[in-house]
């Protein structure tokens, strides 16, 4: 049986694992390569690494961390943050990335998903939704790592996002990111209903509880997990085997 | 000991690549027909649409893969590279396989999402070389749309949306539809399995 996957996701700046509270008062979690080693090692399915680094200075340090963690990773490896046009993707790629991840950039100009995609195939592009809920009803996409408002309805931007040959959605939750309350399972379930890609769960998970939640409310295919793993790779072992335990079909023993 | 890694421009082939580094196997990364005629064990990876095979009918690299293979070179097909390995694609219909296994490569049913991805679990149906050692029921990562039917020569199946060959085997011909260099330890062992196999 296809399992649920749970990713290991590591925020870069500067070369350094940092995670933010709601994008906030980033702490520093330790070395990139040595952390999606470690989770590897404990199970995790992917690791994803998003780089939040501010300044051009400090993102050049990106491709370095990239083949730095690539080199003794042998499960399956994304790249997110500041990839912005196919040149962006290559240099990633070549790095020893298997799958990017964009978001502002394919706010900004949609047919970057096509042009990777077709260079790439679909399998290695994801599309980041940061979703806010709305005043009135539903969520509303947000660009620039959640300051910058879209305009665009995120249910309808992921539609459009895999009909331009996105291979998974990978969905934060911005009212959940950081606050250990659980996935925003409503949000997930909308958008993973009417998508026939995958969508990885983001944002707010504080306890197994949550990630059998959103696995079977929320309808996800996978869960991302950031600030719960960074303390202690043993959590990730726990957490698997409290989801085969509830029902869930997890890589476990792997 | 020269192990040619086929690049037809499909995709992303570092990491295979850095898995046979990881594995201290000697190996190239080639889109030259000559250098695959002369390798030792010649691997066809592979992502993305049936359509891309066509240019491996038409720069002579098909011609050296087929001259390799009647010398009985050991050949692994990885997920794209695999379905080329059978004799056509619902996804590319006038695009010519190496047909070295019969029938069509189809989609996935519309019931399933699709492409499949994620750990799946292999079935072993079949006695097998290129899985020695493994455990039964290994996880291993997949990502496609497009799957290959079970045949004469499956040795391990999956189950999506209905069952189909996870690895083919025959002879010196293999096949798996997943992605081994992706697939952690277990699959770290399958592509060392193929590296000390016997001419």
């Amino acid at each position: 049986m296809l399992t649920k996957r749970i990713i290991a996701c590591l925020d870069v700046d500067g070369g350094r694992v940092v995670k933010g509270v709601q994008f906030l008062n980033l702490r520093d979690a330790g070395d990139p390569a040595e952390l999606a080693f470690a989770h590897s090692q404990a199970g995790a399915d992917e690791i994803v690494l998003l780089d939040i680094s501010a300044t051009a200075e400090k993102r050049k340090t990106l491709l370095d961390t990239v083949r730095r963690t690539a080199r003794e990773l042998f499960i399956p490896f994304t790249v997110g943050g500041g990839v912005r046009t196919l040149d962006d993707a290559s240099a990633v790629f070549d790095a020893g990335a298997d799958k990017v991840s964009i978001n502002s950039a394919a706010l900004s100009d949609p047919g970057v998903i096509t042009c990777i995609a077709e260079r790439f195939g679909s399998q290695a592009v994801i599309v980041a939704i940061d979703a806010k809920r709305s005043n009135g009803d539903g969520y509303e996409a947000y660009a620039r790592g959640g300051r910058t408002p879209s305009g665009r309805d995120a249910v309808a931007w992921a539609r459009e996002a895999e009909s331009r040959g996105a291979g998974e959605i990978l969905l934060t939750s911005m009212d959940r990111d950081g606050t250990g309350k659980g996935f925003d399972c409503q949000l997930t379930c909308a958008i993973s209903d009417v998508v026939r890609i995958p969508v990885i769960a983001s944002g707010g998970a504080g306890s197994a509880k949550h990630f059998v939640e959103v696995f079977q409310e929320g309808h996800a295919d996978a869960a991302l997990a950031a600030s719960i793993l960074h303390y202690g790779v043993t959590e990730l072992a726990k957490l698997k085997q409290e989801l085969a335990a509830a029902g869930i079909p997890v890589r476990w023993p792997c | 000991m020269t192990i040619a890694v086929v690049d037809y421009g499909a995709g992303n082939l570092t990491s295979v690549k850095k898995a046979l580094d990881w594995l201290g196997q000697d190996s190239i990364v080639t889109s030259d027909a000559a250098q695959v005629a002369q390798a030792e064990k010649v691997i066809v990876p592979g992502v993305g649409h049936f359509a891309a095979t066509k240019t491996l009918n038409h720069n002579g690299l098909k011609g050296a893969i087929e001259t390799a293979i009647s010398g009985g070179i050991p050949f692994l097909g990885i997920c794209l590279g695999m379905q080329w390995m059978f004799a056509s694609s619902a996804e590319a219909p006038d695009v010519a396989g190496l047909g070295v296994f019969p029938g069509e490569c189809v989609h996935f049913p519309a019931d399933v999402k699709s492409p499949h991805v994620g750990w799946n679990q292999l079935q072993l149906v079949g006695k097998s070389r290129l899985l020695r050692d493994l455990p039964g029921e290994s996880f291993v990562y997949f990502t496609h749309s497009y799957r290959v039917p079970l045949v004469q020569d499956t040795v391990a199946a999956c189950v999506y949306g209905g069952t189909f060959s996870a690895v083919v085997e025959r002879d010196h011909l293999f096949g798996v539809q997943f992605h081994p260099e992706k697939s952690g330890p277990i699959g770290v062992k399958l592509l060392q399995n193929f590296c000390e196999l016997k001419c």
